[in-house]
């Protein structure tokens, strides 16, 4: 036995041998399930895009204040500005409603003053401003796969 | 000669047909002796599981309720009413909703089959959370069997899941908004991750929210997936802890019963006895060689004067209990419809958007914080309910409802503080508000950390760990533990059913919600 000692610890080829089988032996089983497990996330989302116009600039007077209900988008326009904010809570995904003082979401109670901060219920975060882009033919982009800091107000020409 | 004695073989075959199939079904004669009526037990596939003879504590009505096993029923209607209407149903959101519009109102009994469906899957809730009590307050989760008890808890989760994922599939406004929410629930890690600043880097709620709807919106992916755990991944997995959740109750030694049985007059009005009398081994030797065997299994040498043969006791209990079960079903199937509400619109939640009733109490701890209410407090409950048996190891009052006089008096103490506790919580929150109202700036996690759910639990915490002290008994904290978590979870769905409205506000009433 001696002989087939390799350390002071008295690990011996055979044991080595073993473990190293078994080590094996468990790591190609994880990465089996690792690998069964990846199927579930798809590569490609065949949804409509982030990005999509929403017309002139001429079409958002001072004073907008339009949803656009297929996009769960808000967008605003005041002096300072365009800018768009989702109507989407970040509670738990309902969709919020305007009211005097900013925003109302009707499944939790979450609500958010008109910048989109959190002022009431359970939502963990305020309501994400998007970034607005031009085109060069001069219709507007948003991009709700972009967030911009809260009160990024666009002028276009 | 060897025609005519062929024919005349022919003809007694025939004759004998009805004596000689049954033999070759039944793998024991004709049920006329103690021992035929135990080989039939144990010769026979679907019921072998259960033992030859029974002990008449299982027996007594009172003592289980036949919770358990109307429970085990409704899963049977469950499973056949569902398959029947997988004939008719189609996974695809454009054609889901019209397929239950087809089965309600043209395929033939298609209206009571979509009830009976969804009324005994709610129903097993109903009876799995009693069964669980019984089993709870009878102390039925100790010697030996602890394991069994983990294993009920990971039904419960499988029978909740399926209710869950049931009603996702009608693609109504319920179902569709209850996908969304559920998918935000699994995304909720994001509230601690966004505290801790490291979402960019590590969005846990975010990936498993993307495997769960197939992509960012719920879509056909989506309604695909659900589909699949409703009707296959979920229902194999039930049946697979079903078989061990049986399997291990005959391995443990069957049903609890009391240390010091006594049978009362009344017993023997729902049992015969064993026939045999006298010879040359006494009645209650039935097992033979079996009774060398050590340990637990079967349940050897126990108290064998006070059990009474499966076939018929047994058998003819069960019988009764399914068709109680099934009469229930049907009855209420008859005269109440399953919901079904608008086809689903992602651009309109409805308000308020309610859950199901059994998640009703979910929502309200969800309306405190997301990550608590969906992820944090469900699993810290169900996690405490599987430590049950292994933190309170106690061999004692097994087989007794509530242990003992101190024990009955806990439960009741329990039961009243609970509700006091809880519902005076609940009308500080409706009055007074939380953090967010007085101090609109404070930070997420601190919310997260301390919500009215949260110091609920702590407060249960609490009072279990003084009722621990004060009586030196882990049993004792366990059941003011227990009693104080099924108070709570009638209480907090109670508020969610009844007193929540648009906006999830407080009503007294639903007719006091504004008209819009």
């Amino acid at each position: 036995m001696s002989s087939e000692t390799l350390d002071k610890e008295g690990v011996t080829r055979r044991d080595f041998l073993g473990l190293a089988a078994f080590g094996a032996a468990i790591f190609s089983a994880l990465s089996v399930i690792a690998g069964t497990l990846r199927i579930f996330k798809p590569n490609v989302h065949y949804e409509e895009s982030k990005k999509f116009k929403i017309g002139k600039p001429e079409n958002f007077p001072e004073g907008t204040v339009r949803k656009i209900d297929e996009r769960n988008l808000f967008i605003f326009s005041d002096s300072d500005g365009i800018y768009a904010i989702t109507a989407v809570c970040q509670h738990l995904g309902c969709i919020v409603y305007t009211t005097e003082w900013g925003f109302q979401c009707p499944c939790h109670g979450s609500k958010y003053d008109k910048e989109g901060n959190v002022i009431g219920g359970p939502a963990p975060r305020g309501l994400p401003w998007f970034e607005i882009t031009q085109n060069v033919d001069g219709t507007l982009v948003v991009n709700a796969g972009k967030e911009v800091p809260k009160g990024t107000k666009y002028i276009f020409a | 000669m060897g025609d005519m004695s062929g024919l005349s073989k022919f003809k007694e075959n025939l004759l004998n047909l009805k004596n000689s199939f049954l033999a070759s079904f039944l793998r024991s004669g004709r049920l006329t002796s103690d021992k035929s009526k135990a080989s039939v037990m144990f010769n026979n596939f679907f019921l072998h599981i259960q033992g030859v003879k029974t002990h008449i504590n299982t027996l007594r009505p009172t003592y289980t309720f036949g919770l358990g096993l109307i429970t085990f029923f409704l899963f049977v209607i469950v499973v056949l009413s569902g398959v029947l209407l997988m004939i008719y149903y189609h996974p695809s959101v454009e054609e889901a909703y019209n397929k239950i519009k087809d089965i309600i109102y043209v395929v033939f009994g298609g209206r009571l089959l979509r009830n009976i469906h969804k009324w005994s899957g709610e129903g097993m809730i109903v009876f799995m959370i009693l069964h669980m009590a019984r089993v709870f307050y009878t102390g039925s989760y100790k010697k030996g069997r602890e394991f069994n008890w983990v294993i009920g808890v990971v039904l419960m989760i499988l029978v909740f899941g399926l209710n869950l994922s049931g009603y996702m599939l009608p693609w109504d406004q319920l179902a569709y908004w209850a996908l969304l929410i559920v998918a935000n629930i699994i995304q909720s890690p994001k509230e601690i991750t966004d505290s801790l600043g490291i979402t960019q880097y590590f969005d846990i709620g975010g990936f498993f929210k993307e495997l769960f709807l197939g992509g960012t919106v719920a879509g056909q992916e989506s309604l695909t997936r659900v589909y699949l755990l409703h009707v296959w991944l979920l229902p194999l997995f039930l049946f697979i802890f079903l078989a061990v959740h049986f399997w291990r109750i005959r391995k443990d030694g069957g049903l609890t019963k009391p240390d010091e049985f006594e049978r009362v007059e009344g017993d023997l009005s729902y049992v015969s006895p064993p026939e045999k009398k006298g010879g040359l081994f006494p009645t209650y030797k039935t097992y033979g060689l079996m009774e060398l065997a050590h340990g637990r299994t079967p349940a050897v040498d126990k108290d064998v004067e006070n059990t009474v043969l499966s076939w018929p006791n047994l058998l003819l209990a069960e019988l009764a209990v399914f068709m109680l079960t099934l009469a229930g079903v049907l009855v209420y199937a008859y005269y109440v419809d399953a919901p079904l509400k608008e086809l689903a619109n992602p651009l309109i939640p409805e308000n308020p958007a309610k859950a199901p009733w059994y998640f009703l109490g979910l929502q309200e701890l969800l309306s405190y914080s997301a990550f608590m209410g969906g992820v944090g407090l469900p699993g810290l409950a169900l996690l405490g309910l599987a430590l049950i048996p292994y933190l309170d190891r106690e061999q004692e009052y097994v087989g007794i409802w509530f242990s003992n006089r101190q024990g009955r008096i806990v439960a009741l103490q329990a039961f009243v503080v609970g509700t006091i506790v809880n519902i005076g919580i609940l009308v500080f929150v409706v009055n007074l508000g939380w953090f967010r109202d007085w101090w609109p700036n404070v930070p997420q996690m601190l919310i997260t950390l301390v919500n009215p759910g949260n110091i609920w639990v702590a407060f249960m915490i609490a009072w279990s760990a003084m009722v621990m002290k004060r009586t030196g008994s882990t049993r004792m904290g366990a059941i003011a533990l227990f009693t104080m978590f099924l108070v709570s979870y009638v209480i907090f769905t109670a508020m969610g059913t009844y007193f929540r409205g648009p906006n999830w506000e407080f009503f007294w009433s639903k007719s006091q919600w504004p008209i819009h």
